[in-house]
């Protein structure tokens, strides 16, 4: 469960200071799928950097199972838009680098990689290099390597945003089959207003100048979602409801 | 219970294919054709007046220094010379360039007196090291030494000062604390920095070489080309050239079969 309360973020510029986020509200619940969506500017990364503990609010606090974050912990695994595998380990080695520095010991270690490699499927690449890989490749080793260190919670920044259209689809859909096998919370920052409409419980709809949540909107749709439902009246509906509120924000007067 | 069906978007599961042999001709022929073709061009230089040996002089000069064992001396002594200077400066530009990286406050105070004595060639320090270490070997191999720490300690600095944010703070959420971050990405995410560093470093510690054996050296490549010089004596100077030359080359290539094999993991154009 992670409790976001009243959080402000500022950064100092010149001749005043930047208001990232101005005052954000939001509970999630265990095994959530919630996906963040809003224009650039909005603060969604901030909002993902404060829970993955990479930064801390300026005021307010950020609450994990009623504990204040304090820095990054192998409860919250972070999946980044640019991948950020270790490009001199293989596969193997980048999904295991959370378990070492855990402590897991070798024999246990192998197996428990082995198993997220397989769920990614990335089986047959398991010893090959990242610059091997294809971007849709990299990031499924990325959510193989946040799925090994067994987190409650996993954040996703953007992480389909840098491959091509086909690809992104296809991830969405593992994506959702990973989390259907391995439940997770899951927090998923995204641009995209169809992407967060398919794979989310509910939709979080933020503006900028300041960062805030203007709406939330619950995708009542049942999982597995299909691709028959992304055609289906229903999630235009919803789609169009979640475009409206992203593109079509009042500004703060 | 495997999530994956077809994969379209895989590329290859082994490193690109070699794009050396596009046109036939392996590139180490073009190498040899184009040593042949430069010993062709000096002799033929050597023969139209210009005041210089012909390849055969040399080559018998080389028989001569190589039969009465001075040439082996010589580069001993030079060698000798080179890889303790270097192997000094890169040992102690390694942990400076880490800290210069990692520590604000190590950078700020090593800085200043890093970028002041990277202006003054090395050549410029021999006086003061002449006078202060007097004329054996230790002001010879503080010149290369100086040389090369200062070549190898910019590239390492700039190493960490690059290190990509985003793997930093990919460690970091997968538990890693600093000292791991250190071990596990910093030094993996900078050898190709600090191996160019070395490469570079190499380079200026053979040219620093012959100017250190101005100090009175009793032997060695730089020394022997020197006296060669008072009595005119064109094949011998030709000699040490050429040794310096093929020495270093080996010593490089010795380093970049290092780095292939250490940084294979990068992408390359």
């Amino acid at each position: 469960m992670i409790t976001i309360q009243n959080v402000r973020k500022t950064f100092p510029i010149k001749g005043g200071e930047f208001v990232a986020l101005g005052g954000v509200d939001l509970d999630i619940a265990d095994n959530e799928f919630v996906t963040v969506v809003g224009p650039s500017g909005c603060g969604k990364t901030t909002v993902m950097n404060i829970l993955a503990g990479l930064e801390t609010p300026t005021s307010g606090q950020a609450l994990v199972r009623e504990k204040e974050i304090t820095g990054p912990g192998p409860d919250r695994g972070v999946i980044f838009q640019q991948y950020a595998l270790f490009p001199w380990l293989t596969v193997r080695k980048n999904v295991e680098f959370g378990l070492r520095t855990a402590g897991v010991g070798r024999d246990e270690r192998r197996e428990r990689a082995q198993h997220f490699i397989d769920l990614v499927g990335l089986h047959d690449f398991a010893d090959a290099l990242p610059r091997t890989l294809s971007g849709g490749m990299k990031q499924r080793c990325a959510i193989a390597r946040a799925y090994a260190v067994n987190p409650s919670i996993l954040l996703m920044d953007e992480p389909f945003g840098a491959v091509d259209a086909l690809t992104r689809v296809r991830l969405q859909e593992q994506l959702l089959q990973t989390w259907s096998q391995e439940k997770r919370t899951v927090v998923f920052i995204t641009h995209d207003v169809d992407e967060a409409v398919f794979l989310a419980n509910r939709v979080v709809v933020m503006a900028a100048r300041p960062g805030r949540i203007v709406e939330i909107v619950d995708v009542d749709l049942p999982y597995p979602r299909t691709e028959e439902l992304r055609l289906s009246p229903a999630f235009t509906a919803l789609r169009n409801r979640v475009w409206s509120a992203v593109y079509h924000q009042e500004p703060i007067a | 219970m495997t999530v994956v069906q077809v994969d379209t978007e895989v590329t290859t599961g082994s490193p690109p294919p070699p794009e050396r042999r596009r046109r036939g001709v392996p590139k180490s022929l073009w190498n040899a054709l184009s040593v042949v073709l430069g010993v062709g061009v000096w002799w033929g230089f050597s023969l139209t007046g210009f005041d210089i040996p012909a390849p055969p002089e040399v080559l018998k000069r080389g028989g001569e220094l190589i039969a009465d064992g001075t040439l082996a001396d010589d580069v001993l002594a030079s060698l000798g010379r080179v890889l303790a200077g270097f192997v000094l400066g890169v040992a102690l530009a390694i942990p400076v360039g880490f800290l210069m990286g990692w520590y604000g406050v190590a950078r700020g105070l090593l800085e200043p007196w890093v970028q002041f004595f990277r202006t003054i060639p090395p050549l410029a320090i021999i006086p003061l090291a002449v006078v202060l270490m007097g004329i054996g070997e230790t002001p010879k191999i503080f010149v290369i030494f100086l040389a090369s720490f200062l070549a190898c300690v910019i590239a390492t600095f700039q190493g960490v000062v690059n290190v990509d944010k985003t793997l930093i703070n990919a460690a970091r959420v997968l538990g890693a604390k600093d000292g791991t971050i250190f071990a596990r990405v910093v030094v993996p995410a900078s050898t190709p920095f600090i191996l160019v560093g070395m490469r570079v470093g190499l380079g200026s510690s053979w040219a620093t070489l012959v100017a250190a054996e101005l100090i009175a050296a009793q032997q060695g490549l730089g020394y022997r080309m020197q006296s060669a010089q008072l009595y005119y004596d064109l094949p011998t100077i030709f000699v040490g050239l050429i040794s310096i030359g093929v020495l270093g080359l080996l010593m490089d290539r010795v380093l970049l079969l290092a780095e292939r094999r250490l940084t294979n993991w990068q992408e390359r154009r």
